[in-house]
């Protein structure tokens, strides 16, 4: 029990900066070798429930949605709700990499990879569900517009079409970020690797020599591709609240939408990276790479979002019931009293409440407490986009639509299936391709160790040879 | 101007005509209804003739409870509020729990529910590749075979009067023999499609086509929807309320109601007319006239 050592280890570094380089690749290297027993565990679970997922969708697909018990009232219920979640999820890997990259902050170095490849793999999990949940999803390229020779285009002031949109654009651009930044890692993988693994990364690898040029040119790209993908992050999320704010429904309408579900998003992404950084450091026995430290700071973040999103809650509730529009009241006082109203409360003790428990150092830096913490916050996000999506259906307008439904077989299936397919995808991943930026996490090695802050426009000028903001004074006097 | 550019700002022009007014702008037609709920009896005839007329599945008790029916035309009961104090000691809410039974003594009134041919109808924008949009006919219409099942349309219509096909119906519907009595007029539609109400366009189509035919206009009351055919009360009426002489229009009229507001501007209250949801905006075109009872 080598592991128990780490586990309660008090650590004041993020990373213990006397790491010899040699061991980082070595390290990174092993783990796409050997990981844990938990980690085929972990894949026999997320493969077998991906197994169910599929023989819900042969099943729906022959017989139709009727099985998944939605109703003429209820027309999505935990399809959209999944997918709504799981866009959420796909935000804090761009929140991780590209804007702490731009505002500096290293210590998501060790962490930035697996929670970008966490950002691709849910948006693809997401994407798998406004096709699931379409009658007839033989049909589902119709979304798209494609030169028909009937001269068909989809109809360009439905959300759903913004939809498909974002998704792809966003879709494509976090694969592009996650591949980009990972292929001076994948040139590392190279020149070690032996058989089908040596094929692929020297394919992937796009040549990397790591001369001047290339390393010129590949932060440029990924700086651009960073400010590009953040201002697209927060688009889809709030074009995916428009699915909703667009909506005449009670309880939909509502324009604080884009802000709430962004904040959302970032929330229950913040919460799965948690989740994953205890995984993937138990599988990969990552200990002097994801520390107690970076747990921490992830922790202090977690919260700080956490209570944005209770604001922005808050906000809505407020809006809505001084808002003095009835239905819409009825709806917020049905989510709090009504047959939803254990989600609801559930939603509001795991969202909102949890959260304080981040205040604790004991809780920060456990990793069992954190494990159920995580993963307790991510059941609260989910009910959140379940209690958006499912009172609102159960009331509206016309009391004759009024009526509480239960999800069927087929939605718990898809629902099971969903995390079973991104479990499979990201349990691939980490072992076919570096879950540590052996490259950054060198630099923020190097980094460490040589620059000592206090003195940073000395050593900017030592050097760039530029003379850094504090020196300016001195040089203007001199003049 | 019949250059492109010309082309170009009619377009733009007659775009906005319709963002203003909502829905299509060049009506040929403006087919509406009128739900006189005074002569309605609730005997679910224009329900049945209605599933005779458009092919509706039948999907038996069973899906019929878990709200998953066909119902395209439903009967709504509502009951009478219990008089809250009638003994005027205050507890009139308890008094009114034991005694009411499961009919009360003037009975339930009745309102038939379709779909209401919203001009700015909500379902329509939200469908991502426009399955369902207006006619110049000012209906609205549901092309099946272009419609993928996303069930938005459902999902925004306050009216609860979308029916989506939760299975593939007609085997069960019409086994073997039956099959032979469906209406040939219109199509069985598949399981993943959604479906509601057309004002039996096929009738109106049929009509259209004989005028034509014929070198003439469309007469008043030449078109009849099922519902409207089989009501034994003759509490619906059809019509056209472009032509200005129809019954319709005149009832419209009367009833001091006018299409594209949110609001009427009644000058005498007494009138029944009232149209549901209007003040959601989406112009619905089914004009109720509110039952009178006596006190």
């Amino acid at each position: 029990m080598s592991d128990q050592k780490h586990l309660s280890q008090e650590q004041a570094k993020d990373i213990d900066e006397n790491i010899a380089w040699a061991k980082i690749n070595k390290d990174v290297l092993r783990s796409m070798e050997n990981p844990r027993k938990g980690y085929w565990v972990a894949l026999f679970i997320s493969i077998c429930l991906f197994c169910v997922m599929i023989y819900a969708e042969v099943y729906q697909y022959i017989v139709g949605m009727g099985p998944a018990l939605l109703n003429t009232s209820h027309m999505w219920d935990l399809y959209i709700s999944t997918f709504v979640f799981w866009i959420g999820m796909s935000h804090s890997g761009t929140l991780l990499s590209a804007i702490l990259h731009l505002v500096h902050a290293d210590w998501r170095k060790p962490i930035y990879r697996f929670a970008e490849a966490m950002t691709t793999f849910s948006l693809m999990t997401a994407g798998l569900f406004p096709v699931i949940h379409l009658g007839r999803v033989w049909n589902f390229y119709w979304v798209m517009p494609y030169m028909s020779d009937r001269g068909l285009w989809p109809n360009f002031r439905s959300p759903l079409i913004w939809d498909a949109f974002a998704i792809t654009a966003y879709l494509t651009s976090s694969v592009l970020f996650l591949y980009i930044g990972m292929v001076p890692d994948l040139a590392i993988c190279r020149d070690s690797a032996t058989g089908w693994r040596k094929k692929l990364y020297t394919f992937l690898s796009l040549g990397w020599r790591g001369d001047d040029r290339q390393w010129r040119n590949f932060r440029f790209t990924y700086l651009m591709i960073a400010c590009f993908l953040i201002p697209l992050a927060v688009s889809v999320h709030s074009i995916v609240s428009m699915d909703f704010a667009m909506a005449i429904m009670p309880g939909w309408h509502v324009t604080t939408f884009p802000p709430y579900f962004v904040a959302g998003a970032l929330y229950s992404g913040c919460a799965a990276i948690i989740t994953l950084f205890i995984l993937l450091r138990y599988f990969f026995k990552f200990e002097e790479y994801m520390t107690m430290p970076i747990l921490d700071k992830v922790c202090k973040l977690t919260f700080v979002i956490a209570m944005v999103w209770t604001y922005l809650n808050l906000i809505e509730f407020s809006a809505v019931w001084y808002g003095h529009d009835i239905p819409s009241k009825e709806v917020l006082i049905a989510k709090a009293t009504g047959p939803y109203s254990p989600f609801f409360w559930g939603m509001m003790l795991c969202g909102s409440v949890l959260p304080f428990a981040l205040l604790s150092k004991f809780v920060r830096r456990n990793m069992y407490v954190m494990f159920f913490v995580s993963i307790f916050l991510n059941v609260g996000m989910f009910l959140e986009r379940w209690m958006i999506v499912t009172p609102t259906l159960s009331l509206g307008y016309h009391p004759q639509g009024f009526n509480v439904m239960w999800p069927g077989w087929v939605e718990w299936a898809m629902v099971g299936g969903s995390f079973g397919w991104f479990g499979m995808l990201f349990l691939i991943f980490v072992k076919v391709f570096p879950c540590v930026s052996m490259y950054e996490v060198k630099e923020m090695v190097f980094h460490r160790k040589r620059v000592i802050y206090e003195d940073v426009d000395e050593m900017m000028e030592l050097h760039s040879g530029v003379p850094g903001p504090k020196a300016e004074p001195q040089s203007t006097g001199g003049a | 101007m019949p250059s492109l550019l010309g082309n170009i700002f009619d377009i733009w022009s007659d775009y906005l005509k319709g963002n203003e007014q909502g829905g299509h702008h060049k009506y040929e037609h403006m087919y509406s209804m009128v739900i006189d709920l005074d002569k309605c009896t609730g005997c679910n005839a224009c329900s049945t003739a209605c599933y005779a007329e458009n092919n509706l599945a039948w999907v038996g008790e069973e899906k019929f409870g878990a709200r998953q029916a066909m119902n395209w035309l439903r009967i709504e009961r509502y009951f009478d509020e219990p008089d809250m104090d009638a003994a005027g000691d205050g507890h009139g809410m308890e008094q009114a729990a034991a005694t009411q039974s499961d009919t009360q003594d003037r009975g339930a009134s009745f309102l038939p529910m379709m779909c209401q041919q919203c001009n700015a109808a909500p379902c329509e924008p939200v469908c991502p590749v426009a399955a369902t949009y207006h006619t110049v006919d000012g209906l609205n219409a549901q092309v099946y075979n272009r419609c993928i099942g996303s069930r938005y349309c459902a999902n925004n219509c306050p009216f609860r009067v979308r029916n989506f096909n939760f299975y593939d119906n007609a085997p069960t519907a019409w086994p073997a023999p039956m099959d032979q009595g469906l209406n040939p007029d219109i199509s069985v539609r598949s399981k993943g499609v959604m479906e509601k109400c057309t004002f039996c366009i096929q009738r109106t189509r049929a009509a259209r086509d004989t005028a034509k035919r014929e070198g003439r206009e469309i007469r008043d009351g030449e078109i009849q929807t099922a519902c409207q055919q089989t009501c034994p009360t003759s509490a619906i009426l059809f019509g056209d309320l472009l032509d200005e002489t129809s019954k319709i229009a005149q009832v419209w009229k009367r009833q001091q109601m006018k299409l594209g507001v949110y609001k009427q501007d009644k000058a005498n209250p007494e009138l029944r007319g009232y149209r549901i949801f209007e003040e959601l905006n989406v112009d619905p075109k089914v004009l109720y006239l509110e039952r009178v009872r006596e006190v």
